[in-house]
């Protein structure tokens, strides 16, 4: 039995007050009571910006690393120790900027990991500059003529290479957010969920302008529909849509499928040493 | 005294590189030392590369320049390294006649015995056998070794093919050929750079690599793949070389010993990863194979240019290990020796060779495996009540656990942070930090073997060198004794943290080195405040060979 204290940290936030963020750090916390992983069981991994100190505000084992990241250091955590409930917490600069790359081969591999974005379409960290998903024409601290980028679009992105769950979750429907990441959490594969979070000191629309135009995927949205998903991730601007865009329940291959299958399956910090035996023979094939 | 230096050159996609290192192998199967390096261009057809194969009595693991034997493969390539034949050198040649050339019509023989040009290369190879003048059944017990895995029809068509140059060359090379290799009943390994370096990994417990392939370390990434189901070793090809080094230190957080490999370029990439690896105290080692920068510079030549970067590599201050090994079994040593510094000391270990070092065979006699250090360095969980993953305490040396492991949480943080790995603004707090991971520095200095000495008792000049030169500089050595000239060497095989070391007084220093600006010598002056006279550099591209620092020497 786990509960929602046993995340408890003592670690002082420095996130601003009235921040969504706390909204889903609310909301992962819930999702890790109903799953009932204690901290031990799960490892969170971060890079930089007001996102990536999650991790020191929820209690369990965790790596906050650089600026973008985040994932590669998370895939190799979980090939190691596949035992343990990996997510990473990242922000739309870290993630889609920084570790564009990154996210882009994440995709390609697979791991068992979640990724959560905190999307508020902005850098807070350094005030207010246009992140990637900055609306094209919106006057930032920086951009001060209006952005001239178009923005990326993330989910779509990730749809297109392969990501077997895509959904889109907004940091003021804490419960909603919570559903979200309980079946991301619960999904075999890499679950992605980026998580609308209006910015509310640097944000270039306010929190009402998300509110007048977020709705959520209709009952009846079929989420096996990889071509319905694609038009609902180029939805942006007079709606906005929430839930689970598209999940493929069919068997695919994960990062470190094979290695296991073939060579071992588990813990690879159960391995151990090396017999000499070995060394000796593989050095043998030189003599 | 046998010392024969053979030269196959010839243009890219040729099969230069199968007759080289057909000769090589066997040689060391008739017992003797054979030691092969290559100058190639970087491309995979045309052009025109070398493989030189240098093969003695005695240990000799340094390059040789003036041919004994030179084989080319097409004119271009014979038109450019034909200089590098000695007077009374053999030339091996499809259709040019005359003296001391030993012609052998490798096409012909191929097409007429085996129906198929694809053979011409083990027809040479059987052709420089002979002028070398090995037995025929160490050849043949090479092919059988190196075709096995080709099946029967193959192995039985090489056989035919290397019998067929052997005969015809050695029914040529009666009376010209001065060489007789009598077989002799020694045992040697011959063995590159980066395969010595990933059997040291496997040896130090290496369960993950993930490296992005450059020239001239993809070969370690390669070896450990191909093997990876005999050592259980996770091994990734990573997107960039900002995600190999991420990717290795997320594997160390995890709780197994892990690397990556890449050449200045990559690294360069990897360098803000070291500094994270000293900031969250996370073991990682790192190899670097270097090669002739700035930029992209020569891909698949040598040079020793990167080892001040290596030693400043990563923002800010923290301990970091450096290491140069000088062939391959100590590349084998220093590797393990790495990985296991790197965890006691909980710090980013890199490993400095060259596409010299990581491409060329060397002859070995022994490995001494008893020499390997198999411990751990993690802490017990059940001895500890409340864990803090950065505790403060005398050795700055923290108890390092992997999350997952235990109850306790293993929490790293890239920023500043505090005992428990939170984030901290207390400046108090960050200089106790700051102390605590410059405090291990000091205990691992202890540990660092201090340089190799070679007749510096007498000696009036001395040279300063480092990594893979060691045996040229050597050599180098020996020669100018031999010429009464009272000359001595030191060289470094680790060089972060420098030990101490009494450096002789009243001696001229040369730093011999691969590199245009005697960066050793920089980094012995600023460290030890010696001064050094002159350096002899070399930075073609092309290693350091004792004929070029005995020129070095004498004449400037």
């Amino acid at each position: 039995m786990v509960e929602i204290e046993d995340y408890q940290s003592d670690a002082e936030n420095q996130w601003c007050p009235g921040c969504p963020n706390f909204g889903i750090l609310r909301a992962i916390k819930s999702a890790l009571v109903a799953l009932a992983r204690k901290p031990e069981e799960i490892c969170m991994v971060s890079g930089i910006g007001q996102a990536a100190k999650l991790p020191h505000y929820l209690r369990c084992n965790f790596f906050n690393g650089l600026h973008g990241r985040a994932l590669p250091i998370a895939v190799a955590i979980n090939v190691v120790n596949p035992k343990l409930t990996t997510i990473v917490v990242t922000g739309d600069g870290d993630c889609y900027g920084e570790g564009g790359n990154h996210f882009l081969h994440t995709i390609r591999r697979n791991p068992n990991i979640t990724l959560i974005v905190h999307n508020n379409q902005i850098y807070g960290l350094t005030k207010g500059q246009a992140s990637p998903t900055t609306d094209l024409r919106a006057k930032t601290r920086l951009q001060f003529e209006g952005v001239e980028l178009e923005p990326l679009r993330p989910l779509a992105t990730a749809l297109l290479h392969g990501c077997p769950f895509v959904a889109r979750g907004y940091a003021g429907d804490i419960k909603g957010l919570s559903d979200l990441f309980v079946e991301a959490m619960r999904f075999k594969g890499f679950s992605y969920v980026d998580v609308i979070q209006p910015c509310i000191t640097w944000g270039t629309h306010t929190v009402s302008w998300y509110k007048e135009r977020i709705y959520k995927l209709p009952p009846d949205y079929d989420l096996h529909d990889k071509e319905e998903a694609l038009k609902k991730a180029c939805e942006w601007g007079d709606r906005i849509p929430i839930g689970v865009f598209y999940r493929d329940d069919r068997p695919k291959m994960g990062f470190g499928d094979q290695f296991r299958d073939k060579i071992f399956d588990g813990r690879l910090t159960d391995l151990g040493f090396r017999k000499q035996q070995t060394i000796i023979e593989m050095l043998d094939i030189f003599r | 005294m046998i010392d024969i230096n053979v030269v196959v050159s010839g243009a890219a996609g040729q099969g230069i590189q199968t007759i080289g290192y057909i000769i090589a192998k066997t040689a060391s199967e008739a017992g003797y030392n054979a030691f092969s390096w290559q100058d190639y261009e970087s491309r995979i057809r045309g052009g025109s590369n070398s493989y030189r194969i240098r093969v003695s009595e005695d240990p000799a693991n340094s390059p040789l320049v003036k041919a004994d034997i030179f084989i080319a493969l097409d004119e271009k390539s014979k038109a450019k390294y034909r200089p590098l034949l000695k007077e009374d050198g053999i030339l091996v040649d499809e259709q040019e006649t005359g003296e001391r050339i030993i012609t052998v019509p490798f096409v012909d023989i191929a097409q007429s015995e085996l129906g198929d040009k694809l053979f011409v290369n083990t027809v040479a190879a059987g052709a420089l056998t002979a002028v070398m003048g090995i037995a025929w059944e160490s050849l043949k017990e090479v092919i059988l070794e190196e075709f096995s895995g080709k099946g029967d029809v193959i192995v039985s068509k090489n056989l035919t093919a290397a019998a067929e140059g052997y005969k015809f060359a050695r029914n040529s090379c009666e009376g010209i050929c001065p060489w007789v290799l009598p077989r002799r009943e020694q045992k040697h390994y011959l063995i590159s750079g980066n395969e010595a370096l990933a059997l040291g990994a496997a040896a130090g417990r290496c369960r993950f690599i993930a490296a992005y392939p450059m020239t001239p370390s993809t070969g370690i990434i390669t070896f450990l793949s191909k093997y990876k189901e005999r050592l259980k070793i996770f091994t990734e090809q990573a997107e960039d070389e900002i995600a190999a080094v991420n990717m290795a230190i997320g594997a160390s957080y995890a709780g197994v010993r892990a690397m990556t490999a890449s050449s200045g370029g990559g690294f360069a990439l990897m360098v803000e990863g070291i500094s994270l690896a000293g900031m969250t105290e996370t073991p990682v080692v790192i190899v670097l194979a270097q090669r002739p920068a700035p930029a992209t510079g020569l891909p698949t030549r040598t040079e020793q240019g990167d080892l001040l970067f290596a030693i400043n590599a990563g923002h800010g201050e923290f301990p970091k290990l450096v290491f140069a090994p000088s062939d391959p079994k100590d590349a084998f040593h220093k590797i393990v020796r790495a990985f296991n510094l790197a965890e006691k000391y909980q710090i980013p270990a890199i490993i400095l060779t060259d596409q010299h070092l990581a491409d060329s065979y060397f002859t070995l006699d022994d490995f001494e495996l008893d020499k390997v250090i198999n411990r751990s360095y993690l802490a017990n969980p059940d001895e500890i009540a409340n864990y803090k993953r950065y505790q403060l305490n005398e050795s700055g040396i923290s108890p390092m656990l992997y999350p997952g492991q235990s109850h306790h949480l293993v929490c790293c943080d890239s920023d500043e942070h505090d005992e428990y790995g939170h984030i901290t603004e207390d400046l108090e707090l960050r200089k106790r930090m700051v102390k605590k991971r410059l405090r291990k520095t000091e205990l691992l200095r202890k540990e660092i073997v201090p340089p190799e000495e070679k007749d510096i008792s007498d000696a009036t000049d001395v040279f300063l060198s480092w990594g893979s030169s060691r045996n040229a500089v050597f050599e180098a050595v020996d020669r100018l004794r031999e010429n009464g000239a009272r000359v001595g060497a030191i060289h470094f095989t680790e060089l972060l943290p420098l030990p101490e070391y009494e450096f002789p007084r009243d001696v001229n220093y040369y730093t011999v080195e691969s590199n245009a600006t005697g960066q050793l010598g920089r980094l012995l002056r600023s460290e030890y405040g010696i001064s050094v006279k002159r350096a002899i550099a070399r930075y073609d591209g092309l290693p350091l060979d004792h004929m070029y620092i005995m020129e070095g020497f004498v004449n400037g």
